[in-house]
Formats: structure tokens, sequence, C-alpha cells
């Protein structure tokens, strides 16, 4: 039975937006999509080598939302996530080959293997954060734009989030005081419908949308689809004008399908949990491939754009994992390092 | 309440002060502390439910929104969790918050946070970020407090990588370790008592630090050692004092050791303490089961066995919750009759 439908209506209104950008710009969401995708896709391929070992938590599928929010971000901005971290990594500009290594356990990882896959952070670009437990890392962005507001700074805090987050007391205890504060900060809940095998039937009422409950407590709140780069782009583009101006927290629910299980690899639909079909049907609604064709047919991208891309990345992708692959394993004296600070 | 500034009176040891000078109360010393803190570096931040209200914390941040505006000190809302998170957040972007509870009771609710991240995300990020976060409550003690508000929970915390815990005992030291707290780039737990905050003691006006890490003999003696902090550790030097005083007992004497921070240990001198004497004796205000008093029994068992004339004991709570009422509560907490008692047995 097919439970979650796409509620979306593709890329059929989004013409006029186009206008907005430029070709370069286009070309980049176009770009940031394609290549989160092909490093899923190629950390997903050699995962069973268990030469990466640590947990996964694959974005494919949801591509559009880390894409459209970090788009309108500069490197200043802070970033934070959850367990679910690769494609905001990417997207906000971490060092892919930092990122590999860390995934392969290596003492050059961008958390020199303290972390793995769920932690990965690149200061140097803003990608400050992430909690493997669940809401926890939300009131920590908070606190970040407090230190922005106290401090005046000209950054604005962003926090990536899963549905089963809104579940959590410190999630509605953050929103309260940023609203009570009028706090810089901008909250990117990713509905995937799913938490692990549970669905958001079992745990929310259907009747209370999640961004409707932002909106009770003063935030600034909109859902869009969550498969459409504009369209989340364009939410962010509001929601990041009012942080710098002084007006507020913003929450943004994006509602995109995770088309492989919770963790690891492959679509894991067939144990019983989530109808196989409602998988295939999110496939038609691929937030990289319908934006290619919505670009194609304005005739900003082609083939050889799209070819010499696709090179590219897997030119990127293959030197990463070398890189990571002959890059030595941390030591026993690393174990006892940073600890504390001094 | 009334009720309860009788009792911390009625209890509060009167110390000699150590040195000449400027006498303080207890209150006064943290608030002086946290006025030269907030005056010293402008990321310095006070938050917590009430600090800016007429009891202001014992009257440990009064004044302070006044003379720092309401931006630097602030009340919050009852999001224990939300707000220590928040303070993890702002730790790491440079600000310096000292979010102040009543009770560490009310701590267990941030453990989330304190145990999953404030302590954790230095390592995780391997060294990229730090967390100058200081967490400040008292333990209560009698009058009803039960088992909610009087819990002493730092033996729950003691197992925590990356945390650092302080229990000060004196108003020199509640100034002094506040301050190194304060500067410290760590997130550091402060837990006070308040049967201890009606004390008044020698209090050096202007910045100095107590420093983390570190223990101090409160007495030097040769029979046996006891070990502490806190409000157990001043009823620990009264015992000793009441046997010194006694006319039937021989004179006992003592290395009585003030911890000071119970996380990081300063093992050396427990250590070199014990190998001199031979006996040792630990007390905590907190369960003796798995807490702080077990670790230093370990501790000790561990490194000098060999130097133990008398088996390792330890004084702490039963393990119990705290009663509410005052009949239950003499059986339950240490006094300094109780330790007396075993210091005698020990050394007989
Ligand atoms: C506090 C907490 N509870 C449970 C878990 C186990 N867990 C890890 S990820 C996850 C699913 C969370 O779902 P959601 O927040 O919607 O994010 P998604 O995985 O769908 O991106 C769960 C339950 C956890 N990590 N932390």
């Amino acid at each position: 039975m097919i439970q979650y439908r796409y509620q979306g209506s593709g890329f059929a209104d989004w013409r006029a937006a186009l206008e907005q950008y430029t070709r370069e710009q286009l070309l980049d969401m176009f770009f940031q999509l394609l290549r989160i995708r092909r490093v899923e896709e190629s950390i997903e391929s050699r995962y069973h080598e268990d030469e990466m070992k640590t947990p996964i938590h694959l974005v494919i599928g949801q591509e559009a939302s880390c894409v459209g929010v970090c788009g309108v971000l500069t490197r200043n901005d802070l970033v934070y996530c959850g367990h679910r971290t690769h494609g905001v990594y990417l997207a906000k500009g971490g060092d892919l080959k930092a990122m590999m290594s860390e995934c392969y356990c290596r003492a050059n990882g961008c958390a020199g293997s303290k972390g793995g896959s769920m932690h990965l952070l690149d200061k140097n670009v803003g990608m400050a954060g992430a909690s493997a437990i669940v809401a926890g890392i939300v009131p920590i962005a908070t606190g970040a734009a407090l230190t922005a507001k106290m401090r005046d700074e000209t950054w604005v805090s962003v926090v990536f989030f899963g549905d089963a987050a809104t579940e959590e007391g410190a999630m509605w205890e953050s929103l309260n005081f940023a609203a009570l504060k009028r706090l810089p900060v901008i909250y990117i809940c990713e509905n995937n419908y799913f938490s692990v095998y549970s669905p958001l039937s079992n745990r929310q009422p259907a009747a209370v949308d999640i961004f409707k409950k932002a909106e009770s407590f003063g935030l600034n709140s909109h859902v869009v689809d969550g498969t459409n780069v504009l369209a989340v782009r364009e939410a962010m583009t509001t929601a990041i004008g009012r942080a710098r101006s002084g007006e507020g927290p913003s929450f943004i629910e994006t509602r995109a399908y995770r088309w492989r299980g919770h963790g690891g690899t492959g679509d894991d639909s067939a144990s019983g949990y989530r109808d196989p079909d409602e998988v295939t049907l999110w496939q038609q609604y691929c937030p990289v491939e319908l934006f290619s064709t919505f670009l194609t047919e304005n005739k900003i991208l082609d083939a050889s754009r799209r070819q010499a891309m696709e090179t590219h990345i897997d030119g990127e992708i293959s030197a990463a994992f070398e890189f990571a692959i002959n890059s030595a394993m941390p030591t026993e004296r690393d174990l006892y390092a940073h600890v504390y600070s001094d | 309440m009334p009720w309860a500034d009788a009792l911390i009176e009625s209890q509060s040891p009167r110390l000699t002060p150590p040195l000449k000078g400027r006498a303080l109360s207890y209150i006064d010393a943290l608030n002086e502390a946290l006025m030269l803190a907030l005056d010293l570096d402008p990321n310095v931040f006070i938050l917590g439910q009430g600090v800016n209200d007429p009891s202001a914390m014992f009257g440990v941040t009064r004044q302070l929104e006044q003379r720092f505006g309401s931006q630097r000190v602030f009340d919050t809302p009852l999001s224990e969790e939300g707000l220590t998170g928040i303070c993890v957040g702002a730790a790491m972007t440079g600000l310096r918050p000292v979010y102040c509870h009543n009770r560490p009771d009310f701590l267990l609710l941030a453990f989330n946070q304190m145990v999953n991240h404030a302590s954790k995300v230095h390592y995780m990020d391997n060294g990229q970020t730090n967390v100058p976060l200081v967490m400040w409550a008292a333990i209560g003690r009698g009058w009803g407090s039960g088992s909610q508000h009087s819990q002493a929970i730092q033996g729950l915390l003691l197992t925590v990588p990356g945390l650092k815990i302080v229990m000060p005992s004196t108003p020199y030291d509640a100034k002094g370790l506040m301050l190194a707290a304060i500067a410290d780039n760590n997130p550091v737990l402060i837990f006070e008592h308040r049967w201890l905050m009606k004390q008044t003691g020698i209090v050096p006006g202007g910045i100095y630090n107590v420093p983390i890490g570190q223990g101090i003999y409160r007495r030097r003696g040769d029979d046996i050692t006891i070990v502490g902090s806190s409000h157990t550790l001043q009823l620990a030097m009264q015992a000793v004092d009441s046997i010194r005083h006694s006319y039937r007992q021989q004179c006992i004497s003592a290395d009585i050791i003030d911890l000071r921070t119970i996380k990081p240990l300063d093992k050396e001198m427990i250590l070199a303490s014990v190998r001199k004497t031979g006996r040792v004796l630990i007390v905590d205000t907190g369960w003796a089961m798995g807490g702080v008093c077990a670790e230093i029994g370990c501790l000790i068992a561990e490194n000098c066995p060999g130097s133990l004339r008398f088996p390792v004991r330890r004084i702490g709570l039963p393990d119990v919750p705290t009663p509410a009422g005052y009949t239950l509560e003499q059986f339950y907490y240490p006094t300094a009759e109780k330790i007396a008692a075993v210091v005698i047995e020990m050394c007989a």
C-alpha cells in the first residue's frame, strides 16, 4: 500500500524562477546535486568491501534540500546536522578527500577517525557540527545563533534534522528560545516520512503538519517540495533574508523520500516496513534527473556539458578513494589526544 | 525559604581563616567572581532560572543584570536540555556561558547535552572546536529536600571523559574555582553545597585562580589520610578536631586532603599521603557505591596495596534515595560524629 505520495508539482511552474539565476548558478546547483548522488553511489558500491568501517546514511533521493539550502549560504554561515551528514557536508563545501579518509578511518580524516561518517566536519567552510543523537544538534545550532546575535556577527546558523527529531523535547525547547530571542537560525526539517523502519503515522498525528507546529512556536515556517532544488532555494532565500535582517528564526520542512534503507546500502523495503512500489513511485521524482531535464529543456544544460560534469566528478571521486585508501592509520597516541582542550 | 537559611546558618562550620585579609561570605565570593569575569571578558554571560529575580540564585547572581545588562545576564525558559545545548553551541562559537541551576537534580534533564555533546565535541571533531562552558548547581540537604532536591550526582558524571568537576568547600575556593572554571576551555561542572554557603572566609579581592585538578592539604598528620571534598570534607575536619579535643582519646593526627576537583583527580597527592599514613578514609557528599569514594578506593587498591595498615574505608550515602523527613534523614547522612567513630576505629 502506498502511504506517502509525492505532493509537489515538479518543475512546471518554475520556468519564471530561472530568470532569477545566472546560467552558472543553475549549472552549479545541478553539479552539486549530481556530485552528491555520484559520491553516495560510489560509497554504496564499495561498502561491501568492508573497508569503510563506519555506519553510513545515504541521502540518495533527498539531495535537493542540502543543495537548495547551502546554495544561498556564504562560507561564513554555520551549518549543523544530524547523522545523515554526507549531502550537507558536500553541499557546504566540505573536502571530499577528508570525508573519504574519515569513512576509511584514517588519521587524516576530517575528524581524525574520531567521528566517522556521522560526524563529518570542516570548520574551514563552516561545516560546524554534527550529532548522532537525534535532535541533539538542534539546540547547539541555536546556541551558535545566540553567539551571532550577542556578538553582532554576520553569519547565520542553519541546522538539518529529520522528521523524527521533531518528536524530541529539545527540538521545541530550541524553537521556543530561538523565537523568544529572535535568533538568526534556520531549521531545516528533512521529512522523509520514516525513522529507521517507523513511518511517520506511527509517531505523529496525521492531522498536524510538522511545519505548522513550528509555526505555532512563533517561527516563520513553510513546507516545500524537497525534491525540487529551486523550491528549497526560494524558501531558503526568504529565510536567510529574515535572519540577516534581524527578523528571527525560520523553519522549512522539505518533503522528499529516502530511496535507500535508513542505514547501509540498497533499498530494504522488501523487509515489509514500506511498499517497494512506494520507492519506485518516488524515483519518478528524482531530484537530480528532473532538474537535469528541466535545465535541458530550457537550454541551460546539454549532453556534452553533463558529460563533462560526470567525467569531472568521476575523476574527483577516484582521487578521493585513492587518497583515503593510501592514507595512514591513526596510532595509539592519537586515541588520547583531544580529550580535554588546552 | 527562611527555614533553609536558618538551617544553613546553624550548620555552617566556623572555620579559622587560613590567611589574614578581607572576610567575605561564600555567596559574595561567588558573586564577586562572576562580576570580575563579566567585567574581564565580554564573551562571558550568565543564564539560569531566576538569575535576575529577587532571590538571585541564593544571592550569587545579585546585581549582575543591573551592572551588565539583560543581554549578558538573563533568565531562561524551563528547558534544561535545550538551554544546555544552546550553551554548548554558544561555547563552540566563542562565548563562555555560565549556566546556573538551583539544584543538581535538574541537571539530570540535561544529561544528553552534558554527556553526549558538551564533553565529547572536542574529541569527536579531533580538536577543532572546544566547549568552554560552566554549569553551576548547589546540592541541597535537609528540611524535606528529599529524593529530588538533594542529590549529589557527581558520581554519575565521574565516569564521563572530557568533563571536569569541581567541588569547592571554602569561600576562597568558591571564588578561585569559579574563575578557573570560566577560564577553562572545557566543560566544567561546579557542585556547591547549600550548607557551605553561609560561611565567611578570607577572600582576596581581584582575580585569582584555584587550579583545577589539584587538591590541597587542610591538615597535615601521620596516622590517617582523610580525602574528600565539599561539605563532607568540612565534617571530616570537625570530626578530627573533636577527637583532638577530647580528653579520652589519644591525639590522632590526620592528613586531610580537600580534593577541590574530583575530575580530573589529584592522584599523586592522594597516593603520596596514603603511602605515608597507611590508612585512608574517603568521604563524599554522594552515594558511596560507584562514586567518588569507590573510584578513589580502587585507585589506592591498585597503586599502594602494600602500604595499607588498615582496609580502605569510605563514608558516603547508603544505596538509598534521600528521605524527606528529618528522622529518617539522621540515619542517612554522614555527620562529624559518624566520621569520628570510624577514624577512631581505624586508628585504634
Ligand atoms: C535520541 C536518539 N534516539 C534514537 C536514535 C536511533 N536513531 C538513529 S537515526 C534514527 C532515525 C531518525 O529519523 P529522522 O530524524 O527522521 O532522520 P532520518 O534518518 O530519516 O534522516 C533513529 C531512531 C538516536 N540516534 N538518537
